[in-house]
């Protein structure tokens, strides 16, 4: 069987020494966040960077921003968001720099769509696009896998998400200020990385408004919920 | 102004001694025996006015169109060669439909005019090509912007203007519009004006008869570019026969036929 065997996946098994399959691709298991306030939103992350069972990072940092008050979190493969992420943050540039005022937080919203979309057959990213805009304010878009578009209230993703659906339903509260958020996401978080053995480490959040993006850390050993401490 | 090219005017990408592009400016006197077109941009939108000679009384009305709509909120009204404007006309539909696709945001009337503008300059750089035979007016009222005017002629310029004239009679338009307080003008003054211009400055002896083709993108329009209301140009071009005429009487009873005729 496949997972006895000490050569694992390697198709050369016989030729090499057993142990983990450090050159395969890094998945970001992960759980990522993102909730829409009257002023802004507040993204959110855990920090596993995965490459099979070995943690290849452990405070990676899945947040990543591709203009001054647009943020996106990612999931899916690495390698794969980190390339998108680029070039929408490319793209966004040289767009705001055409229409001469800061983007709108749907125009990265479609172009993330237009990149996972038209490459679907070849990626694997699963994004959450989120920011402010002096036009509409805070807003919250998810691109899943396929290239969908479509704008929520708030937003959850990766394979930690499965596991707080339920708690993000019952906890929600339309109209909740900035702390609320924060202690929503932190705590839902938590929950996944404590359940979901793709996801872990640290929580990584920040909070996007039209004064600037506020970083926040909450180590390991502080996180607000952990089963079995 | 013309002057001689003496060899230096036989390519668009020669360069005279003094530095022109002789193919370019000839480009331009091709704009300047067409109908005159008007832009003027107003507090509350965009009026487009253009004076359409009347080539043959066989052809079916409005099928000779000199104001197009590009992207709902956008007009562009055109003099020199018809043909050579429709180019420009469905370029500008195309950056307007591709700009939605990419942003998820209707064109802004400023990125419309540049693109527009890098198209027509790019005629300019080719032995191949020439350059285009006309100029555009581009109006534009996007919904979260403000009224804009563009113009573009066949050198790749654009500029943003409170008023603007391309074709025939383009310097005594100006003068015209000089007069006018654009920040307190409306759309609905503006078409009076614009009627008012065109009329006047039209020689019954020398021109031949014309139509009066107006299209405004307005608060009243929803800042869409439409057809103005045709009660709204009857009314104008009422107005504007009405005023030419008394003018005229005026300067037939004055002694002194320069004297210049009281205007409202």
């Amino acid at each position: 069987m496949e997972g006895l065997n000490p050569y694992g996946s390697n198709p050369k098994g016989y030729l090499s020494t057993p142990g983990p399959d450090r050159n395969g691709e890094h998945m970001m298991g992960t759980t990522i966040m993102a909730v829409e306030f009257k002023g802004g939103v507040v993204i959110g992350a855990d920090s596993r960077t995965s490459t099979g069972s070995y943690v290849a990072n452990r405070v990676s940092d899945k947040l990543t921003k591709v203009h001054d008050r647009i943020y996106c979190c990612r999931s899916g493969s690495a390698a794969d968001t980190q390339a998108v992420a680029d070039m929408v943050s490319y793209y966004l540039d040289m767009h705001s720099v055409e229409i001469d005022s800061p983007p709108l937080v749907k125009t990265a919203a479609n172009l993330f769509k237009m990149v996972v979309y038209n490459n679907k057959d070849r990626l694997m990213a699963s994004i959450i696009c989120a920011g402010w805009d002096p036009k509409n304010g805070g807003q919250v878009y998810q691109v899943p896998l396929g290239g969908t578009l479509v704008r929520q209230p708030f937003a959850v993703g990766g394979s930690g998400s499965t596991y707080i659906f339920g708690l993000v339903d019952a906890t929600f509260k339309k109209g909740m200020e900035q702390k609320e958020c924060e202690a929503f996401v932190s705590k839902s978080i938590s929950h996944a990385m404590s359940r979901d053995g793709s996801s872990g480490g640290v929580i990584r959040m920040a909070i996007i408004t039209k004064d600037g993006v506020e970083r926040k850390f909450i180590p390991g050993d502080k996180l607000p919920f952990m089963k079995d401490e | 102004m013309s002057a001689t090219g003496s060899g230096y005017d036989l390519s668009v990408t020669t360069f005279s001694p003094d530095g022109r592009v002789f193919q370019v400016e000839y480009a331009a006197k091709a704009i300047e025996k067409s109908g005159t077109s008007i832009g003027i941009r107003c507090k509350d939108g965009v009026v487009l006015g253009v004076e359409k000679a009347i080539v043959s009384k066989m052809i079916m009305n409005e099928s000779n169109r000199r104001i197009y709509t590009v992207g709902i909120h956008n007009g562009i009204a055109l003099s020199g060669f018809a043909a050579d404007a429709r180019q420009i006309v469905n370029r500008g539909r195309e950056e307007a439909a591709n700009y939605k696709s990419y942003y998820a945001s209707v064109i802004p009337g400023k990125v419309l005019a540049n693109r527009l503008a890098g198209f027509v300059h790019l005629y300019t750089l080719y032995w191949y090509y020439r350059p285009f035979g006309c100029a555009v007016l581009i109006a534009s009222y996007s919904p979260q912007g403000e009224p804009e005017l563009h113009q573009i002629d066949p050198s790749g310029v654009c500029h943003a203007y409170h008023a603007a004239v391309i074709g025939k009679n383009k310097e005594a338009a100006k003068s015209e519009l000089e007069r006018i307080d654009f920040s307190t003008f409306t759309c609905r003054e503006a078409i009076r004006e614009i009627a008012r211009i065109i009329y006047k400055l039209h020689d019954e002896s020398k021109d031949e008869d014309f139509t009066l083709e107006m299209t405004w993108a307005c608060e009243e329009s929803k800042k869409k570019h439409e057809r103005v209301p045709a009660e709204l140009l009857e009314s104008a071009v009422k107005y504007a026969k009405d005023l030419k005429a008394k003018e005229e009487q005026d300067s037939d009873d004055d002694d002194d036929d320069d004297a210049p005729p009281a205007s409202t």
